[in-house]
């Protein structure tokens, strides 16, 4: 019988794909991180700076200068990171020679989520018997509240990251409602740092928008200016506190300039939606653009002046009403092999 | 909403039924914008801002042809036609009451922007002075004789002008209907030969001429141009007072799109029609006015933004029609808008449940920017 010897490694190997990523060893780990700072301190002298004082944005910005790179995807540029970021964290090998596993939770198949739950319980009955003992004692429970509006729980994907290991939706959901059991007990105040670890702060309306105070004019009239821009078409517009809804564009009254029922419609709408219609006058310039992108850039323009002369719930029913969101919508790229952005050549059979 | 504007309606009814023997005060907010005066002799800017009412049958009598489209359409819908009495109409009407008909005629020039009622107030003027007994010669559109012509006849009297016979035939029939008894009364100053054969004598009413034009129609841009000299020369003796009316005057010197057989362009004096025409416009002639309008909708080779008199006519018009009183017309005030639309909410015109509100009457008014074309289109499909 022949039997194959020359075989290819291909063949031998079982399953390319079914172990997964690489592992990678902690030694592994640790070489990348000494190379790293030492190419960190060679990148110092290259560039004529202290390798003691050598931090990543300087990194960063020696790379870029060094290796330009036309691409548009800023994770396909060369960089130059702690392995730590670079590498993603794996988890150890659980057992040791003899196979025996370290953790006493390992053959539940979720030994940190089962390990987490675990001592969150025994936090809570720490609470609760701390609780008791204040009681027994007549002391006053402490009952101050934890501000709740600007922190949150951790997400889901946070908590796996955390875990390293894949978590269900059931299990998240379990462990949030022990979280906030342990919460609710009046003495949580004890535990507060490890509460801590798994709440985040959510930032309170990022990026508040500053509402202009209103400017007067010369005549002492109020006023206020607004600026928009939608495809390619930029517009500021001066909105006056006056009565009679003149509008004029360029120098132009509208019925002249826009001469088209929708683009008028589009200017009367912030007016409109506020209720002051014959109210203010408004002077605009506009550039860039065709009928309908002018039109539009006005539209945001007064909407953005407006804000300054209504209430504050007014601006929040504007925001709503998408007055105040800038148009994203662009031209879009031609590809190649195509005749337009979506147009394909037309198919001849043969 | 609807609520209101039905008390609105039963309101209004009951307002204009009860006061429809006496003018309609100014001081009720919510009265109905109409005035029961309906010789325009009697129109005063106490009237400004109101409509008026025009029996049908005098409309067919009067307007034959002078109307714009739109206002015939409506006068159907409606069934009854009526008109905004507005402050150009009335100064220009103050004009012709105080006028010396011993001088030469004088001349008056309505202009302004596109569908701000120019022909509408011509349209009014003509309608007092035929209710004062004038002669009206009522020409609704000289763009029509300049364009879209589809035939042209080289002219038996002059050998280098163009006849229009179907305009011509057309607007003699017009001429015909609107001055019935005048026709009768004039007498023709000299012997006419049409052609080889006919003849007008000398005396004849000028009746037979109109006829002689409608019959033969080869000869209609000559009948035209008859009745034109002998109203000219007969108007200064004081037995009839003549209107010439003209809308669209600026079509008489600008160009035309009319070709020659042989491909060459044709010059607005090349036309019998547009000849005399011009000849009636000079003020050479007493015992009457010229009351012209400036149209930039059927204007050729204008620009679309060009209003004034200047730009329209052409250096050459304006030289011509030098001097003349100029007569702008606005758009609607705020109070002319608001009769216009107590006028269409009571005909039930605006259909649309917001359109009864405050909020859609200042929605309309801001769309339309008070342009009296826009409200009426933008008015239709409500």
């Amino acid at each position: 019988t022949l039997r194959l010897i020359c075989t290819t490694t291909a063949v031998q190997k079982n399953n390319a794909g079914a172990s997964g990523p690489e592992k990678y060893t902690e030694a592994f780990i640790k070489k990348q991180i000494e190379e790293f700072n030492l190419g960190k301190r060679h990148l110092a002298n290259m560039m004529g700076e202290d390798p003691e004082t050598f931090t990543q944005e300087d990194i960063d910005r020696a790379i870029a200068y060094l290796f330009p790179s036309g691409l548009f995807d800023k994770q396909a540029r060369p960089m130059m990171k702690h392995p730590t970021e670079i590498f993603p964290e794996q988890r150890k090998i659980q057992w040791g020679e003899d196979g025996r596993p370290f953790h006493f939770l390992f053959y539940t198949g979720k030994q940190s989520y089962y390990s987490l739950m675990h001592e969150t319980y025994e936090k809570l009955l720490n609470v609760q018997k701390h609780q008791d003992q204040l009681i027994a004692q007549d002391l006053p429970l402490q009952k101050e509240k934890r501000n709740l509006a600007g922190s949150r729980w951790l997400t889901k994907i946070e908590l796996e990251e955390m875990l390293l290991e894949k978590l269900s939706d059931d299990d998240y959901s379990r462990f949030i409602q022990l979280l906030q059991k342990l919460v609710a007990l009046p003495c949580a105040d004890i535990e507060e740092k490890y509460i801590q670890k798994f709440s985040r702060e959510v930032p309170v309306q990022l990026q508040k928008v500053v509402i202009e105070p209103l400017q007067y004019d010369e005549r002492g009239v109020a006023f206020s200016t607004g600026e928009g821009k939608r495809k390619t078409a930029r517009a500021t517009a001066v909105v006056y506190d006056s009565g009679t809804g003149k509008i004029t564009v360029n120098g132009i009254d509208i019925l002249h300039y826009f001469p088209v029922l929708q683009d008028r419609e589009q200017l009367l709408f912030p007016f409109q939606f506020l209720g002051r219609i014959g109210k203010h006058d408004m002077v605009c310039t506009v550039s860039g653009g065709g009928r309908s992108s002018q039109a539009g850039a006005i539209r945001l323009a007064s909407a953005k002046a407006l804000r300054s002369f209504v209430t504050e719930k007014e601006v929040e029913f504007m925001r709503q009403a998408g007055l105040l969101t800038v148009d994203p919508r662009v031209k879009e790229r031609k590809k190649p092999g195509q005749e337009g952005p979506r147009r394909k050549f037309t198919w001849k059979k043969r | 909403q609807l609520e209101r504007g039905c008390a609105l309606h039963t309101a209004a009814r009951d307002c204009q039924s009860s006061l429809s023997s006496q003018d309609v005060p100014a001081e009720r907010p919510r009265a109905v914008f109409h005035t029961s005066e309906s010789d325009p002799a009697k129109h005063t800017e106490q009237h400004e801002g109101r409509l008026y009412h025009i029996p049908l049958e005098e409309v067919k009598a009067v307007f034959p042809h002078g109307l714009p489209h739109r206002f015939q359409q409506q006068i159907q819908t409606f069934n009854e036609a009526r008109v905004m009495v507005r402050r150009p109409a009335l100064e220009l009407l103050a004009y012709l009451k105080g006028s010396n008909l011993a001088h030469p005629a004088v001349r008056y020039v309505i202009y302004g922007e596109r569908g701000t009622g120019k022909t509408m107030t011509l349209c009014h003027v003509v309608h007092y002075c035929s209710r004062q007994g004038w002669l009206v010669l009522h020409i609704p559109d000289a763009h029509l004789w300049v364009k879209n012509c589809k035939e042209l006849l080289q002219s038996s009297y002059n050998k280098e002008r163009l006849d229009q016979p179907l305009q011509a035939s057309v607007w003699l029939k017009n001429f015909k209907t609107s001055n019935e008894r005048f026709l009768q009364e004039i007498k023709t100053q000299r012997k006419y030969m049409w052609g080889k054969r006919e003849s007008t004598e000398e005396g004849r009413p000028l009746g037979e001429v109109v006829e002689q034009g409608l019959a033969r129609v080869r000869s209609a841009s000559d009948a035209v141009g008859v009745v034109l000299r002998e109203l000219k020369l007969q108007s200064p003796r004081g037995s009839f007072r003549l209107l010439v009316a003209v809308d669209g005057v600026n079509a008489l010197w600008g160009r035309t799109t009319l070709r020659k057989e042989d491909k060459s362009p044709v010059s607005p004096e090349e036309l019998t029609l547009v000849h005399n025409l011009r000849k009636m416009v000079r003020n050479d002639w007493s015992g009457g006015a010229i009351v012209t309008t400036l149209s930039q909708t059927g204007s050729l080779f204008k620009p679309s933004s060009a209003y004034t008199p200047q730009e329209l006519l052409g250096r050459e018009g304006f030289d011509t029609l030098d001097p003349f009183v100029p007569i702008p017309v606005p758009n609607y005030s705020p109070r002319e808008f608001e009769s216009c639309y107590s006028y269409y909410l009571e005909r039930r015109w605006l259909q649309h449940e917001k359109a009864h509100t405050e909020d859609g009457k200042a929605e309309l008014q801001f769309l339309s920017g008070s342009n009296p074309r826009q409200l009426d289109r933008l008015a239709g499909p409500l």
